[in-house]
């Protein structure tokens, strides 16, 4: 039983940053409708300016309380400006294209990233220091569950529901739901499309940001290629809820993080990541529009 | 005459990329010494780089703006020499008979190492081939292609390890294992959309490379299976020197195979029905074309392809583990299809020779090959998303005006 609930909390861990990742394909998505494949990129830069930063400023004699928060902020203005300019560069001069062009390209400036940071930094792993700080209270459980998992927990439940005040209730959230139904109509209302975009994709990188930070934290150890591999699984978990649908992605991230959870836990470690495929797959044929996804029909 | 405002724009663009690099590029922090080493030469690089780059990038933005509004398609100069063939069958002739007669002559001329050099190139151009009957002309982004390279790759080996069965009757098992797989794969995700068909894809390469590093006792794990049996000529052992000629020659005949193959299909009724689909999805099944069974066909003829690829790989390399199948060679793949022109034959050969070739002979380049596939994927989509030799379709004419291009 310790087990079971050793996993679940484990999964539950997981998933939220899967579900911090997703919300950032899922916000673009439902937008531009466009697979923004360079979002993990986005989020192993986060890690990795993080990581920098955090070195330089240890070096030169910072306090930890103060490295931890300064890497944090520089780590999501970078993978903001990252996003953003990715946006600019790759997919905005490709808004009339044939899907397959930002597809394409979205792909390109995935592997142009990863070579980037694998060319200017370097290819092994590196030592990521732990940014969370062990609690005294969380002593009699962190056999189970550990201050880490807390805090990854705690901040997703933050800065998802940031997201959601944000998204509902403020000027740029309203437009930006706008532009996602209906972009023509939303352009006549004077809502800037162009703008929205930028914005939308700034908010998902900096959600990655976030999320890159946990994870590494975490995880202790990142190099260029971590982006790739949970892109894909965020991915995953957007899919799973219904990709555009912003609670959906949540709850994808949380199934998928449990899936892989105790697939891993009872099953077998060595396929971690087939789990996560092989549910991606058998999502999109028996519903390929996703839990909390409408089914739209196409008109002609 | 360079203007102000241009100016004072470029110079926003290079401080914004300065500013953007900083800490990936110039901070490098050494963990062990406890050095940080500030790198402030990639700065200017950057500063400099961005600078100047930026003026290109306005200035093709800009021409291809126009280039819409006027809609007057600019025609490259490698277009119009390919416009030129094609309407002179003499000519045409010639440069085939020139062709032909390098092709034969090269591995007699030049040495071992250049050979397996441009046995790789024909290896790709096979694959690229391939991977343009899925992409170029039924529009479905394959992601996971590799996957399909690598059951040909492992199809022959295993097959050879077990059973001794020699490269000739591996070669068509390959291709059927691959074709059978393209189904498999093809089936359940058919009936997505463009974009899911793409992550699903990439999924299902993964998952084949993972079970293909895990299975053990099917595959052998990472450490690969070696001693891979090279092709025989009616039972005629060859030293290395003439199998790798002869392997050559074998990939020179599927080669032309694969283009005559594709070549027909093109204009056939199933290759229409590919542009067709790839066109507008909705109108096509409104013509009566079935969409399943049409997107099956070129996945499965795709696959085929790679299968065959396969199995010349494990034939050439003699030893083959699952490294050779990362997303990095559907990757390459990809990029050799975007460069050359989607839908295009010549496109694809000649993508394959400048992707394969660069960065084999310019050793400078080969570290940055990987950066260079991405950024090309990028800027080809931007700027000519048609690629270098754009695809020309047999157009027929109604009236005069339409005159097409």
């Amino acid at each position: 039983m310790e087990y079971f609930v050793q996993l679940f909390l484990g999964g539950l861990t997981r998933g939220s940053i899967y579900a911090l990742i997703a919300l950032g394909y899922t916000m673009v998505y439902g937008i531009v409708e466009l697979i923004n494949f360079a979002h993990g990129e986005i989020y192993m830069i986060g890690a990795f300016t993080a990581l920098i930063i955090a070195s330089v400023l240890g070096l030169y004699g910072f306090s930890e309380i103060s490295i931890i928060i300064l890497a944090s902020i520089i780590a999501i203005i970078y993978s903001s400006a990252y996003g953003y300019t990715v946006e600019k560069i790759a997919y905005k001069p490709l808004r009339h294209a044939p899907r397959l062009s930002p597809l394409i390209s979205a792909i390109g400036m995935s592997i142009f990233l990863q070579n980037y940071v694998l060319l200017a930094q370097t290819s092994d792993f590196l030592p990521f220091p732990s940014l969370i700080p062990e609690f005294e209270f969380m002593n009699p459980y962190s056999h189970i569950f550990s201050s880490a998992e807390l805090v990854i927990f705690c901040t997703t439940a933050v800065a998802m529901t940031l997201l959601t005040i944000i998204i509902k209730f403020t000027k740029v959230g309203i437009a930006m739901r706008a532009t996602a139904q209906d972009r023509t109509m939303a352009m006549l209302s004077g809502v800037n499309v162009n703008k929205i975009i930028s914005t939308t994709f700034v908010i998902g990188s900096s959600l990655a940001a976030v999320g890159g930070l946990l994870i590494a934290s975490h995880i202790g150890q990142i190099n260029f290629y971590i982006g790739f591999i949970v892109g894909i699984k965020a991915f995953t978990a957007a899919v799973l809820g219904g990709i555009g649908s912003i609670p959906g992605a949540v709850l994808g991230g949380f199934i998928l993080g449990w899936t892989e959870s105790f697939a891993t836990g009872y099953i077998s470690s060595d396929y971690e990541d087939v789990f996560a495929f092989a549910l991606l797959v058998l999502i999109l044929i028996f519903r390929p529009a996703g839990i909390m996804g409408k089914s739209r029909v196409q008109k002609v | 005459m360079i203007k102000f405002e241009e100016i004072k724009k470029s110079l926003f663009v290079s401080l914004w990329f300065m500013f953007l690099t900083f800490p990936i590029m110039v901070i490098h922090v050494n963990p062990i010494d406890k050095i940080v080493n500030w790198r402030w030469d990639n700065l200017l690089f950057v500063g400099c780089g961005s600078f100047i780059l930026s003026f290109f990038w306005r200035y093709f933005i800009n021409r291809k703006k126009s280039g819409l509004r006027q809609s007057s398609p600019v025609i490259s100069p490698l277009s119009n020499i390919m416009a030129r063939l094609r309407n002179d069958p003499k000519l045409f002739r010639t440069l085939i008979a020139v062709l032909a007669f390098i092709a034969v002559a090269f591995p007699f001329t030049f040495s071992t190492y250049q050979v397996t050099i441009m046995t790789t190139v024909l290896l790709y151009i096979m694959l690229g081939l391939g991977l343009n009957i899925v992409v170029g002309l039924a529009g479905l982004l394959d992601l996971g292609y590799v996957a399909f390279y690598a059951v040909g790759a492992y199809s022959y080996a295993l097959l050879n390890y077990h059973f001794g069965l020699s490269f000739w009757i591996a070669l068509p098992v390959g291709a059927i294992l691959g074709a059978f797989f393209g189904i498999l794969l093809g089936f359940p995700v058919l009936r997505l959309r463009g974009d899911y068909l793409a992550i699903v894809t990439l999924g299902f390469g993964e998952i084949i490379r993972l079970i293909l590093e895990n299975w053990n006792d099917f595959s052998f794990g990472p450490s690969g299976i070696s001693n891979i049996s090279r092709p025989s000529l009616f039972g005629i052992e060859f030293s290395l020197k003439s199998s790798s000629i002869f392997l050559y020659f074998i990939i020179i005949i599927l080669v032309l195979l694969t283009i005559f193959v594709v070549n027909r299909l093109q204009h056939s009724r199933i290759g229409r029905a590919w542009v067709a689909l790839r066109e507008d999805e909705i109108a096509c099944q409104a013509m009566g074309i079935d969409k399943v069974k049409t997107k099956l066909a070129a996945f499965a003829l795709g696959a085929t392809w790679a299968g065959m690829a396969g199995v010349i790989f494990a034939a050439k390399t003699t030893f083959i583990n699952p490294a050779s199948f990362t997303f990095h060679e559907s990757a390459l793949i990809l990029s050799i299809v975007v460069l050359g022109g989607m839908g295009s034959i010549p496109g694809v050969i000649l993508g394959a020779l400048i992707l394969i070739l660069m960065p084999e002979y310019l050793r400078a380049f080969s570290d940055y090959r990987m950066l260079l596939f991405g950024a090309i994927m990028v800027l080809m989509m931007v700027f000519r998303p048609q690629g270098i030799i754009s695809d020309v379709r047999r157009t027929y004419e109604l009236d005069n005006k339409g005159a097409s291009g």
